[in-house]
């Protein structure tokens, strides 16, 4: 199909060339190195759960043990395997064994891994037929009760409290709301561990506990089933714990994970190196799962100017995106994040707004792109909040966005009340409806403003990525280009639960995934 | 018609009675918009009513009433409010003090302290939220205001979000700084007002209350609510650099710690 911007494909191209070198090279740091939160996801795939006395997550309490006797590099794949074969337990028994101070994982007799890898491999698979057994279940739900019109309608619901997040999830699916994302409580994402059991207090936000999910994931389904519309379910696979999360989400059947190589080190202060390790195994995983990931593009356009700086979405999408190619993520699951953050003052704002969306659409036909609302510029003004996102709203269906995060009028004030949410899915709905197929109806002035934009901000997002590639990411991010947020390489939390793999290292499931086995 | 032969129908305003204005002076008009946890239907209209008017609003009127969900109701309703506020007694707590500009600052830091102001600074405790700190302290500014690391004469150290207290009073100490400044964003179950008076009990048991000048901000932030939770001045919206600067100097000449 013809570009409606006259984006020249040569430079797309070029460009997706660039990014594709980017991931390529960061792959090689990541094959070489493993973290504590990806060996806390195998046992947890290896169900592993559960607290100690002290209510420290069993994953926790048998990693931290390895870290310490200096047993990380060779995997805990491989001493779970070999504690198998010792002591004749599951891994679920061995690891409250260990909880109770009563087996040292390093300190047994040492069988090879030849055997170890064998011993634990029928265990590998029942997890992903588990997993495959949900992905099943989605489609099933697809199939029959099906699911709302594109742009899905997508709400957050933040109470802390998960029963009360219970109620207003449930309104909104009544409303119309077509994804539910249960935000995080405030600094979870810091947390080295991932809290158990349902929650009734947060900040801001709700724990993503295994039970919290479970207790989402039903309420969801029932009220999918009584309004005829597969309610999709959203956390974040992000923070300290992104892939054990991702693990949790695909056990669970969540639908949607943020999911981003990059925003937990500008946005959240952790390690680069952490962070791209652990983005790996939780992308493995979203790709096994169908889960489609949220990349966080937009949040850039929160410490950055929309304007001056929307190219630097545009190549962090790219790199999104190959990163996502290299952990096997099918297009379809590739929610890139982007947003409409302009300063409402600016002239023809929304003519530069509107030249981005359809920009991304074009760039990335087959993802379901994530459009983020305004934030930045709402203020307390919620007669004209509502008016800003009705803009957003028409952008959004003109342009063929997949993944509507509507806005909230009150955005600048608190974290959703049940009527805002109403609000917002009324205004949506209303325009969506209205302005159905303007998309289509319409071409672009040869040379206008509309094309003029998209086209410089392709080339810049080109030049960028050529520099990534001569720089290295580490060194792009290092000098503030994303966000305009700076972070040394071996700054931030975390890097202490990094470590180089041992030439016995093996991770059963990866593989596995990348092949889709089950 | 005579008032409309005079042309001097509108009444002029009572200061010390006043209420809210919709097109004709004292017709109290105010909108409400909620939720209540019952069912949609006539009674449910009812209960809004019978409520706004305990609210003090006269001749209730739902406009409008939507089922939420199963038990939800949402209302936006009218009415006339009987109340009324003296506008001439009304005392708000502001910073008191003269705003320089940024040259200014500079020039009263030349002539009256003579040595570099230090501040330090960060969104503290959970808070992630950096965009509020950064316009008061990073080079660039905010809407065209510098920030403080634009500013002749002061030393400004931006330690960035989520510090814990203990690490921005050690930061504190280990510069000498004459100013902590304190960012906090996210309100929700009141968690600044625990991490902003907890600021204050840390520093009071390291004797370093009385040494520093205390000034945190953010956009739930006033004045008032700094100064009840032991701070010396808080800024809410629409204040830059030139503001916490022009008060942390001349707090600094008032106290005598030049
Ligand atoms: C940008 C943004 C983010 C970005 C922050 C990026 C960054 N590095 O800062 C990201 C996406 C990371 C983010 C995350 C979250 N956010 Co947020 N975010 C916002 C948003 C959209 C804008 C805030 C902003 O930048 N304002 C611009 C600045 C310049 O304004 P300001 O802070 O008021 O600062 C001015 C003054 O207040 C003052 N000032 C501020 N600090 C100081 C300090 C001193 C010393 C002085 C003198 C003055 C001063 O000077 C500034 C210039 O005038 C607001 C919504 C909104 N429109 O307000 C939500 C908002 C603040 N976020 C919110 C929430 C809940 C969160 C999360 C907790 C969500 C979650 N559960 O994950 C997380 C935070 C996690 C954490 N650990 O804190 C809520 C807070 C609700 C509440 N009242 O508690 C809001 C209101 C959105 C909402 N409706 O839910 N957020």
């Amino acid at each position: 199909m013809k570009s409606k911007l006259n984006l020249d494909p040569a430079k797309v191209d070029h460009a997706r060339e660039s990014a594709h070198k980017i991931a390529q090279s960061m792959q090689e740091f990541i094959d070489r190195h493993t973290t504590v939160s990806t060996e806390r996801t195998v046992l947890r795939l290896l169900g592993v759960d559960g607290v100690d006395e002290f209510d420290e997550p069993l994953p926790n309490v048998v990693v931290d043990q390895l870290l310490k006797a200096g047993g990380l590099p060779r995997g805990i794949a491989y001493w779970m395997g070999n504690a198998m074969i010792q002591t004749g337990k599951s891994p679920q028994e061995i690891a409250e064994a260990i909880g109770r101070g009563e087996m040292n994982i390093t300190e047994l007799e040492q069988a090879p891994v030849k055997e170890a890898e064998e011993k634990i491999m029928p265990i590998v698979h029942d997890a992903l037929a588990k997993i495959r057994q949900q992905t099943a279940k989605r489609n099933e739900y697809l199939a029959t009760i099906g699911e709302g019109k594109r742009p899905y309608l997508y709400v957050i619901v933040a109470t802390g409290n998960i029963y009360e997040d219970v109620v207003q999830a449930q309104a909104a699916a009544r409303q119309g709301a077509d994804i539910i994302a249960v935000i995080r409580t405030t600094a979870q994402s810091l947390l080295d561990y991932v809290p158990y059991g349902p929650t009734t207090e947060g900040f801001g936000g709700t724990y993503a506990t295994q039970e919290n999910f479970r207790i989402m994931r039903k309420a969801l389904d029932e009220v999918g089933e009584e309004v005829g519309r597969y309610i999709r379910l959203c956390n974040y696979s992000s923070g300290m714990c992104m892939p054990e999360i991702a693990a949790m989400g695909a056990i669970e059947r969540l639908d949607v994970m943020l999911n981003d190589a990059i925003y937990g080190i500008l946005f959240r202060d952790i390690n680069m190196q952490r962070t791209l390790v652990d983005q790996y195994f939780s992308r493995v995983i979203i790709g096994y799962s169908d889960i489609i990931f949220n990349s966080g593009e937009d949040n850039y356009l929160t410490t950055d100017d929309a304007y001056e700086n929307a190219h630097t979405v545009l190549a962090s999408q790219f790199i999104n995106e190959q990163f996502a190619v290299l952990a096997n993520v099918k297009e379809e699951q590739m929610g890139l994040g982007h947003a409409f953050e302009m300063d409402p003052d600016i002239e023809n704002g929304f003519l530069y707004e509107l030249s981005q969306a359809i920009m991304a659409r074009e760039i990335f036909p087959n993802a379901p792109l994530k459009y983020m609302p305004p934030t930045k510029y709402m203020t307390g003004n919620i007669f004209k909040g509502n008016v800003q996102d009705a803009l957003f709203n028409i952008i959004a269906i003109w342009s063929g966005q997949s993944l509507q995060l509507l806005g909230m009028l009150t955005e600048a004030i608190h974290t959703p009340h049940m009527h805002d949410r109403y609000l917002s899915i009324e205004n949506a709905s209303y325009i969506f409806n209205n302005m159905r197929d303007l998309g289509s109806e319409v071409y672009y002035k040869e040379g206008g403003i509309i094309q003029t934009r998209a086209q410089g901000v392709l080339d810049k997002a080109d030049k960028m990525l050529s520099e990534i590639v001569e720089e290295g990411l580490f060194s792009t991010i290092e000098q503030g280009k994303f966000g305009g947020v700076k972070r040394p390489r071996d700054g931030g939390k975390g890097l202490e639960g990094v470590c180089v793999k041992d030439d016995a290292y093996f991770n059963p499931f990866i593989p596995l995934m990348l092949g889709g086995a089950e | 018609m005579a008032d409309c032969a005079t042309g001097t129908a509108i009444a002029q305003v009572d200061l010390t009675k006043i209420k809210p204005y919709g097109d004709t002076l004292n017709d109290g008009m105010t909108e409400l918009a909620f939720t209540l946890p019952v069912p949609y239907g006539d009674e449910a209209d009812e209960a809004a009513r019978q409520l706004v008017r305990k609210m003090g609003l006269d001749e209730p009127n739902v406009v409008y009433s939507k089922s939420m969900t199963e038990g939800y109701t949402f209302f936006v309703v009218y009415g006339k409010c009987q109340h009324t506020v003296d506008f001439t007694t009304i005392k708000v707590a502001k910073v008191e003090v003269d705003v320089m500009d940024r040259l200014e600052c500079a020039e009263y830091i030349k002539e009256n302290i003579r040595r570099p102001v230090v501040m330090v600074g960060a969104s503290t405790g959970t808070d992630a939220h950096t965009v509020g700190i950064d316009a008061i302290m990073n080079m660039k500014g905010f809407h065209g205001h510098f920030g403080l690391e634009r500013f002749e004469g002061v030393e400004a150290y931006n330690m960035g979000s989520q510090v814990p207290n203990e690490v921005l009073i050690a930061k504190a100490k280990e510069v000498h700084a004459d100013a902590i400044l304190v960012s906090q964003t996210v309100t929700q179950k009141d968690i600044h007002i625990q991490n902003l008076t907890n600021m204050v009990e840390l520093l009071e048991a390291e004797g370093m209350r009385d040494k520093v000048i205390l000034v945190c901000g953010g956009p739930r932030i006033s004045h008032e609510l700094a100064q009840e939770l032991g701070y010396d001045a808080g800024f809410g919206p629409h204040k830059y650099a030139e503001d916490v600067a022009s008060f942390v100097l001349t707090e600094i000449v008032n106290r005598g710690m030049v």
